[in-house]
């Protein structure tokens, strides 16, 4: 059940958006979250719907694919539906019990979730498009300036590439735990909250112990492999812009004027 | 001096109590000496905890000795000035395959050791064709290595070490986590790339049929070196190597267990086809 | 007193375009007492074949039934199952987590319900049936050796005093000598109880040498079940689906081929020596 969870997993396919440079999706990345906040109309949507529906279908990634690792996020998209709903105050639109809900409510509840929702298939387009080592790779050139600012962006990029190759292992492991605790008797399932976390004690430990032995062995297979810090390392795949990168970044451009006049004129 | 050498090696590390006191000193390796020739397949056996895991990082200078020094390619591992040229010269494959892999498709993972080194660009992607064609996983350089199997994975990491373009390469029981197919892909690729490429090979394993190609075999006991002889030699001596938690094959013990009962057979057989020549010859039927 | 699985299909991730069919139509039965080997290469179907018999995975179709009861019928107790039928994984020491070593054996039997003292005394004999010595009781089982915290593991299922073992590679990453003892120790506690044990297993050698029979799996299908000797007679069939027959069963081969009378039929180092030494008149 816990391997289910695709979010972030790199697909492969041979797509325009996958043979992006990495800062152009980032930058677009970004761009299209802050687009989501900018809009605050149906019209707005509805183009942000369109360019990430354009994308979608561009990248190659089956949408099937990409919604079956989302199921894990439906939880916390409906308590915030939730919470919208019933905690907005304004006109009531019904009540029952000490329930109200309001039309505001209403409205910020949708639009919360369609963001929400927006927000995360567009950030997962990017991270299945786009390998952990060239994403780093981005971010790494994007921030690069901050070098001078003492920010450790090599290390903090080489951090963020390691444990996103590690998650998949990790969720494996924490299914294999499961299991053999599950066959000694262990319940999971069942009790009040302190019993549930109690009962993850056998649980965690053992992935605790064994995420460290893992950062450990790694640890030492980079040093074998001559890693010392982003000081003398070349690139494999450096970056580069061509010219579908500039086309990108000029679609992108036209997108987010068009987002800004919906705000500014309807 | 040979490619790989040891003088009087001994590594110690300080066992502790919960509070931090000290509780003991434990010897992982003791005063062991070894010269290993350039171009030679080396096996290093031993049972759990014999210390040939510790012997094995001192060669690429993760650890260094208590006492006594090693020599790789001529260079003290304790000297700083020469840490990276050691790495480099001295490759390291370790046991567990999902451990080591660093990047997430197979290419970029094995261009990781050159790009540390500071290898041009052109010349990474060189390397990294050449490297997985020699362990024979070119045509999966797009996976994820999260999709292969155990023995896929190690060849991986074996090529991420020869892209490195080593003298000599250490595998710290590469096979230990792997099924039998698994296996025999990793010694064969090992083997190629002894043959092939004349890499030097350090093979630490508890597996006895992927020593019998070896140049030399060493047993480890407690931190120290227990026997030593060509695979012929140390497979004649089953009751020794049995005193060492280690077996045989079942060829050379089916062997060993007939002399015992009176077959007139040679001491050392490693093969299916030596015992039945021989055993034929016993028989007076050859 | 038996397991039975009838039409046993299972399907990962049905419904979906990455479906695999990972059991096709597996009918088992597996009688009291018997030490069974199960093998196949790596995809085979052998771990999800044996999540099936303690209930851990659901079959897509098809029927387990333990003691003639279907174990997924609605109000069946899956717990009282999983201390019957006992699976001991891979690497088990990977899921120790107690401070001490006889806490953490108490686990099993603790969360069958059982009271202080007959979980106490279960684990007690636990640890005594793996062989391990008291000194280690109440050490962190972090402290011990790759060997003996396997046998804490194994122990803590054998706590839950199960009827049926089911060991998955108990020898993975073990020396020579380890292996031998623990597989040796797993014979003896098959003598002295009458358990039945099911041993997965990438190692022909091992099998022959502990099992009465043998199951070989095959993309998710039975290929051969039957008595040892029976089994490597297909070495041929073995070999085209990633397996191999004992080393010794080779060499008997060989021997025959080269016109010495021997029985090909043996499976172990013993015998071997013994078939040899008759043919040679010793």
């Amino acid at each position: 059940m816990i391997r289910d969870i695709t979010l972030g997993q790199y697909y492969q396919a041979d797509s325009v958006i996958h043979k992006l440079d990495p800062r152009v999706k980032l930058v677009a990345t970004i761009g299209f979250i802050i687009s989501l906040f900018v809009v605050d109309s149906w019209v707005g949507y509805v183009v942000a719907a369109l360019f990430l529906a354009c994308m979608i279908k561009l990248s190659k990634v089956p949408f099937r694919y990409m919604i079956k690792g989302m199921k894990a996020i439906v939880f916390i998209l409906m308590i915030t539906v939730v919470f919208n709903l019933f905690l907005t105050p304004g006109e009531p639109l019904f009540t029952f019990w000490k329930l109200t809900i309001t039309k505001e409510g209403l409205r910020i509840a949708v639009m919360m979730a369609v963001r929400l929702s927006f927000l995360i298939v567009g950030s997962s387009l990017m991270t299945l498009t786009t390998t952990p080592n060239s994403l780093t790779d981005g971010m790494e050139k994007l921030m690069g300036p901050l070098k001078y600012v003492k920010v450790p962006v090599h290390e903090v990029a080489m951090m963020m590439s390691i444990a996103l190759r590690f998650i998949p292992i990790l969720l494996e492991e924490t299914d294999k735990i499961m299991k053999a605790q599950i066959a000694r008797g262990a319940d999971f399932e069942s009790g009040n909250l302190i019993k549930k976390a109690k009962a993850m004690v056998p649980l965690l430990v053992p992935l605790f112990i064994s995420a460290f032995r893992r950062a450990n062995d790694l640890a030492m297979a980079m040093e074998a492999r001559c890693y010392r810090g982003g000081e003398h390392r070349t690139k494999m795949k450096p970056l580069c812009y061509k010219a579908a990168d500039r086309v990108a970044y000029c679609v992108l451009l036209l997108y987010f004027a068009g987002c800004v006049a919906i705000r500014v004129w309807l | 001096m040979g490619i790989i050498k040891t003088d009087k090696l001994t590594f110690e590390y300080i066992r502790r109590d919960e509070e931090g006191n000290v509780e003991g000193i434990t010897r992982a390796v003791d005063e062991v000496d070894l010269d290993i020739r350039q171009g030679d397949f080396i096996a290093i056996l031993g049972h759990n905890g014999s210390g040939k895991s510790t012997l094995a990082k001192h060669i690429n200078a993760i650890l260094y000795p208590t006492e006594g020094s090693v020599w790789v390619d001529g260079m003290d591992t304790q000297d700083e000035n020469h840490l990276w040229d050691i790495r480099q010269e001295a490759g390291m494959v370790f046991q567990n395959p999902d451990n080591q892999i660093i990047g997430q498709v197979v290419e970029e993972d094995v261009g990781f050791g050159p790009e540390n080194m500071g290898v041009p660009t052109k010349e990474i992607w060189e390397r990294v064709e050449e490297s997985l064609k020699a362990v024979g996983m070119y045509e999966y350089r797009k996976h994820s290595p999260n999709k292969l199997s155990g023995g896929q994975k190690q060849r991986v990491s074996i090529a991420g070490v020869i892209a490195m373009h080593p003298k000599c390469i250490i595998l710290d029981e590469p096979t230990a986590m792997l099924d039998p197919n698994g296996r025999k892909e990793v010694i064969r690729a090992v083997r190629a790339l002894n043959d092939v490429e004349g890499i030097t090979v350090v093979l630490i394993t508890h597996y006895m049929e992927e020593i019998i190609h070896a140049d030399m075999v060493f047993v480890m006991d407690q931190g120290h070196i227990a026997m030593e002889g060509t695979p012929r030699e140390i497979f004649s001596r089953v009751d020794e190597l049995k005193e060492l938690r280690l077996d045989v094959p079942q060829v050379t013990l089916l062997a060993y267990e007939l002399r015992q009962k009176g077959v007139n057979l040679p001491e050392g057989i490693l093969t299916i086809e030596e015992f039945t020549q021989a055993l034929l010859k016993a028989a007076g039927l050859a | 007193m038996s397991l039975i699985l009838d039409h046993v299909n299972y399907i990962y991730g049905e419904d979906t375009p990455l479906a695999v069919h990972a059991l096709k139509d597996i009918n088992l039965v597996i009688p009291d007492g018997q030490f069974i080997g199960l093998i196949g290469h790596t995809g085979s179907g052998k771990s999800t074949l044996v999540q099936h018999l303690n209930g851990l995975i659901k079959p897509t179709s098809g029927a387990i039934y333990y003691n003639g009861e279907d174990v997924h019928d609605g109000d069946y107790d899956k717990k009282k199952l999983r201390s019957k039928v006992g699976l001991v994984f891979q690497y088990p020491e990977h899921q120790l987590f107690e401070i001490d070593v006889f806490k953490d054996v108490c686990f099993g039997p603790k969360n069958l319900g059982l009271s202080q003292k007959e979980t106490e005394l279960r684990a007690y004999a636990a640890l005594k049936q793996v062989g391990l010595a008291d000194e280690y009781f109440y050490q962190s089982p972090f402290d011990l050796s790759g060997g003996q915290k396997r046998r804490v593991a194994i122990a803590g299922v054998l706590a839950m005093k199960p009827e049926i073992l089911i060991l998955d590679e108990p020898t993975a990453g073990l020396d020579p000598k380890g292996r031998d003892e623990i597989l040796d120790q797993i014979a003896t506690l098959k003598e002295e109880t009458g358990i039945t044990v099911i041993l997965v297993s990438h190692s022909m050698e091992d099998v022959a040498k502990y099992v009465e029979r043998i199951i070989v799996m095959n993309w998710g299908s039975v290929l051969f079940d039957d008595v040892p000797r029976e089994v490597f007679q297909h070495c041929k069939e073995l070999e085209q689906v990633g397996l191999a027959a004992p080393q010794v069963t080779y060499m008997m081969q060989a021997l025959a081929e080269q016109g010495m009378k021997v029985d090909t039929t043996v499976t172990t180092i013993k015998e071997a020596a013994q078939e040899i030494l008759r043919v040679l008149g010793k």
